[in-house]
This record gives structure tokens, C-alpha cells and sequence, in this order.
């Protein structure tokens, strides 16, 4: 009966948990078509639901009720497989990420190694779906794909030294709290563009969205997909952008604390203060999506490994002598 | 305790079938994303024993990196169409005494390993560790590693920077004809350098150096 009661209240936790999450992931969709649209001096979606807030239900409606189609040379298990891999690993990432400093869902002692782990996983869910496809341009989109991720996780690794360094823990909340008088952004501000910038190559996001260029590459490794599995690729990939933007505002915005403890700011809970940080962050994704060109991908290599590398490897000597030269290491 | 021991034989279960499929599997990607099932579940081994930082680890190092470039190597050889060839044909016959002979030699090892360990329990005890139960094994180990081995931890990464170094200059190779793209003169282009105004003589044109 008690091992009942916990699987109970923890899928009750799990549930309250994700569906927000979805449900935000259909929200900011809709928000990034809006923005994206709105710099080209376009309407976008406007038309299901007030100001066309009800347009990524109405695209997952017309998905689900889509034929699936499964291509006859494909190799079936692992194509069924790759959508559901992304999807999970998108999910899964959730469990640790701190709404307030009591609100987490899983609160371990190694939660950025965990959010770094699950989302170099990510790269599976797109080399499993381009593999398996058994066609030229999903193939191609794939091996596009582990590359480019492979590549800027090294920087998003080495940037996450940086910020260690300076808390000297590796669990979220101290992290958090950590930046309770000084947010990392500003000591660490160039490191806070170089994360940015690799965020936005580990989600594939334009100007870094190589593996699925449609000049080139019709769909990248999404071309074979259609219905409902194309939908958990999409809402995969948009969880794991948001994840990102979570994962940078914990890292060097200060996750769920107020900009300045006053009276009217510390009225409002923390949580609210991570999601306004996250729609800050995913507001910059969409501009830079609508605003900058695509990326060769000669240039892309270039700027993760002559240029990110060794800068980010450089701030850390350079963290780390300044913390052991003013004794300000953290001690615990 | 009873969650924890169905959870442990489920992890293991699964570790042991993966690593039987991954070399019984035909198909050369199978074997990868089964290697890939096995590392994960090895990884959750280590958290159940309370090794939190060496699952996780575990996980970014051999899932994350290693794995990523032996699937994206096996992928770009397409060892997949080779399998028939490799495995049916007659004169893959004159393997088996090497890999009897290797087999051999570490199935040995093995055996050394194991029954030091379990004949010889003062082996681990000699370890002068003094584990402090109140600290996370992330300091744990982070205490022993820059203390105690630093020299075989600097050693460990001297080893894998040579092994980087010596992988470039074998794989490197000039190419002469190749036209580079170089930042600096692409930005340090003025207006004078590529446009140039001409009168052109009626009736006559220019004559082109190009």
C-alpha cells in the first residue's frame, strides 16, 4: 500500500508538472510564429482563438488526425522509436528544474550534470530518425546534426565550468541562491552571449538549423515523418528550446529570484519570475530566428571550435585565477 | 529496500541483453544503439549505488560523446551493407586464433581481478581513503583526484592530449590548390580595393585583366 501512495502523489507531481509544460510548449509555438511574423511586417496567425492563441491546438488536431506514414524501407522499430526518444528526453530534463527553492520536482545533487547529460542525449532522438528513414536527405540532415551537436556541447560543458566555479556546487537551487546578491550574467556576461549563442546551435534553431535547411535539405531528418510522429519532433524540439532558456536563465539570470529584493518585487512568487526569464530568453531565440541569415556549415565548425572552445576554456583559467587570487573560492 | 532490489535486476537484466545483442546483433547500427542501451543502464547501476556523479558522467562522456561519434563513424562507413560478407564468409576463419588468443588472455585477467578482489579483501582496505560520509561524492572525489593522484590524474590527461595531437597529424593532410577563406581580408576590404571607375573609350572598350 505505501509503495502505492508514493507512485500516486509522484505521478500526481509528474502530471501537474508536465501538462503545463505541453500546454506552454503549444503557447510558445504560437508565440514564435507571432514574433517571427511581426518582424516581417506580417499578421502570422491571428485568426483560431483570440489573437490566434488557439492555433497550435488547432495544428496538433489536424496532426493527430493525419495517417502515419511509415515508409516500407525504413527500418520500423527504431523510425517508430526516434520521435519518442526526442520527445521523452525533452520531458524528462523537467524533473529539475527549480520553480522556487522548494518547488522542484526531483532535487539532486548533480542536477546541472543531469540537464547536461539529458540534453546531449537530445542528438539521438534526430541520428535515429535520419538513420532510420533510409533516405538521402534525413540521412544527411542527421549526420548535420551530430556534428553540430556534438561540437557546441563542448562550449555549453565549459561555460557550465564557469559558473561551478563560482557557486561551487553542482545542484540547482544552489545555484540559484548563489546568485542571490549579484546575478552571473554580469561577471560572467561574455559567457552568457557564447551560452546563447550555443543554445541556440543545440537546439538546431536558425541561424544553426543546418540539419534541417530546407533549401538544401527539403526537411532535414524530419522528411519521412508525417501525422502525429512529425508533431512529437516538433513538440520535442520546442520543450528542448525552452529547457534551454530554463537552463540559462538558472545558470546566469538568477532562475526564481527577484531582480532586487524590494517591497512590490518580492511580492510576486518565484515561479513567475522563471517564466518571465524563460519568455525573455525564448523572445530573443524567435528575434534571432527572424532576423539573422543561415550559417554555412564550414562557418558553423569554425565558430564552435576555433572560436567558442577556446574562448570559453580561456574564461576559465581566467575565472579561476581571479577567484583564487581574491580568495573568493567557494568553500563548503 | 524491495523497490530497490526489482529495480536493480531490472537495470542489470537489461544491461546484460544489451551487451549479449551488441555483439550477436547482424546489423552494425543495432550493435551501437544496443552499446547505447547498455551505457545508459550501467549509468542507472551507478546512481542506484549511490554514485550519483559517475552515472551521470557515465552518461555524458560514453553516451553523450563516445557513442555519438562510433554510431556517426559506423553510419558514414555504412558497415551495415558488410555484415553477410563479414561474418558468412570462409576466409574470416583465420580470425579465430587471434581472437581465441585475445579472449584467452582476458578472460585471465579477469579471473585475476575477481579473485584479488574477493581472496584478498585487504586490497581494498590498503587504500589509504579516509571517506567522510557527510560530503556528496562529487567532493569526494574531487577531494582524492587533486590530492592524493594528482600526478595520475595530470598523467591521464597528458595521455589523451598526446593521443588528440598524434590523431590530427595522422589524419592531416595539405592540400595545395585549396582557395581559403579569410576573415580578415573579407572585413579589411575597402570600396577602392574591388570597384574601380573607368572611362570607356567609345568604339574601343577596355581591355580586362581577368
Amino acid at each position: 500500500m505505501n509503495y502505492l501512495s508514493i507512485i500516486f502523489s509522484e505521478t500526481y507531481k509528474i502530471l501537474f508538472l508536465l501538462v503545463p509544460v505541453l500546454v506552454s510548449v503549444a503557447m510558445v509555438v504560437w508565440l514564435d510564429r507571432r514574433i517571427w511574423a511581426f518582424v516581417q511586417k506580417r499578421q502570422g496567425p491571428n485568426v483560431v482563438g483570440p489573437f490566434g492563441l488557439l492555433q497550435s491546438l488547432a495544428d496538433a488536431l489536424k496532426y493527430i488526425f493525419k495517417e502515419v506514414i511509415i515508409p516500407s524501407s525504413s527500418n520500423k522499430i527504431i523510425f517508430i522509436l526516434a520521435p519518442i526518444v526526442t520527445m521523452t528526453l525533452a520531458l524528462i530534463s523537467w524533473a529539475v528544474i527549480p520553480f522556487s527553492a522548494t518547488q522542484v520536482l526531483a532535487d539532486i545533487n548533480v542536477g546541472i550534470l543531469y540537464l547536461f547529460a539529458v540534453s546531449s542525449l537530445g542528438v539521438y532522438g534526430i541520428i535515429m530518425g535520419g538513420w532510420a528513414s533510409n533516405s538521402k536527405y534525413p540521412f544527411l540532415g542527421a549526420i548535420r546534426s551530430a556534428a553540430q551537436m556534438v561540437s557546441y556541447e563542448v562550449s555549453i560543458g565549459v561555460i557550465i565550468i564557469n559558473v561551478l566555479l563560482c557557486v561551487g556546487s553542482l545542484n540547482l537551487n544552489d545555484i540559484v541562491m548563489a546568485q542571490e546578491n549579484l546575478w552571473f550574467v554580469i561577471p560572467l556576461f561574455p559567457m552568457f552571449v557564447i551560452f546563447f549563442i550555443s543554445a541556440l546551435a543545440e537546439t538546431n534553431r536558425p541561424p544553426f538549423d543546418l540539419p534541417e535547411a530546407e533549401a538544401e535539405l527539403v526537411a532535414g531528418y524530419q522528411t519521412e515523418y508525417s501525422g502525429m510522429m512529425y508533431a512529437m519532433f516538433w513538440l520535442g524540439e520546442y520543450a528542448n528550446i525552452l529547457l534551454m532558456c530554463a537552463m540559462g536563465s538558472i545558470l546566469f539570470l538568477g532562475g526564481w529570484l527577484s531582480p532586487i529584493e524590494i517591497y512590490p518585487f518580492t511580492l510576486i512568487p518565484g515561479p513567475i519570475w522563471l517564466i518571465f526569464k524563460i519568455l525573455f530568453l525564448f523572445i530573443l531565440f524567435a528575434l534571432v530566428k527572424a532576423i539573422v541569415p543561415r550559417y554555412r556549415y564550414d562557418q558553423l565548425m569554425r565558430l564552435g571550435w576555433k572560436i567558442f572552445l577556446p574562448l570559453s576554456l580561456t574564461w576559465v583559467v581566467f575565472t579561476s585565477s581571479y577567484l583564487f587570487y581574491f580568495n573568493l573560492l567557494p568553500t563548503n | 529496500m524491495l523497490a530497490h532490489a526489482i529495480f536493480f535486476y531490472i537495470f542489470s537484466f537489461i544491461a546484460i541483453v544489451s551487451a549479449i545483442m551488441v555483439t550477436v546483433s547482424k546489423n552494425t547500427v543495432h550493435s551501437v544503439f544496443f552499446l547505447i542501451l547498455d551505457f545508459i543502464s550501467i549509468s542507472c547501476l551507478f546512481i542506484m549505488i549511490g554514485a550519483e556523479f559517475l552515472g551521470m558522467i557515465m552518461l555524458i562522456i560514453y553516451v553523450g560523446a563516445v557513442a555519438v561519434l562510433f554510431l556517426f563513424v559506423v553510419m558514414m562507413l555504412n558497415v551495415a551493407q558488410q555484415k553477410n560478407q563479414w561474418f558468412s564468409a570462409r576466409e574470416s576463419s583465420k580470425h579465430i586464433p587471434v581472437g581465441l588468443i585475445i579472449s584467452t588472455i582476458i578472460f585471465f585477467e579477469l579471473i585475476i581481478v575477481i579473485s584479488g578482489w574477493k581472496y584478498k579483501p585487504d586490497l581494498v582496505s590498503s587504500l589509504s581513503l579516509n571517506i567522510d560520509n557527510s560530503i556528496s561524492n562529487t567532493h569526494a572525489i574531487g577531494f582524492v583526484l587533486y590530492t592524493d593522484y594528482i600526478h595520475i590524474f595530470q598523467l591521464s590527461g597528458m595521455i589523451l592530449l598526446v593521443a588528440m595531437i598524434g590523431a590530427i597529424v595522422l589524419t592531416f593532410r595539405q592540400r595545395s590548390g585549396v582557395k581559403r577563406q579569410s576573415y580578415f581580408s573579407q572585413i579589411s576590404r575597402e570600396r577602392s580595393d574591388g570597384v574601380e571607375l573607368i572611362d570607356v573609350p567609345s568604339n574601343q572598350g577596355v581591355k580586362s585583366d581577368d
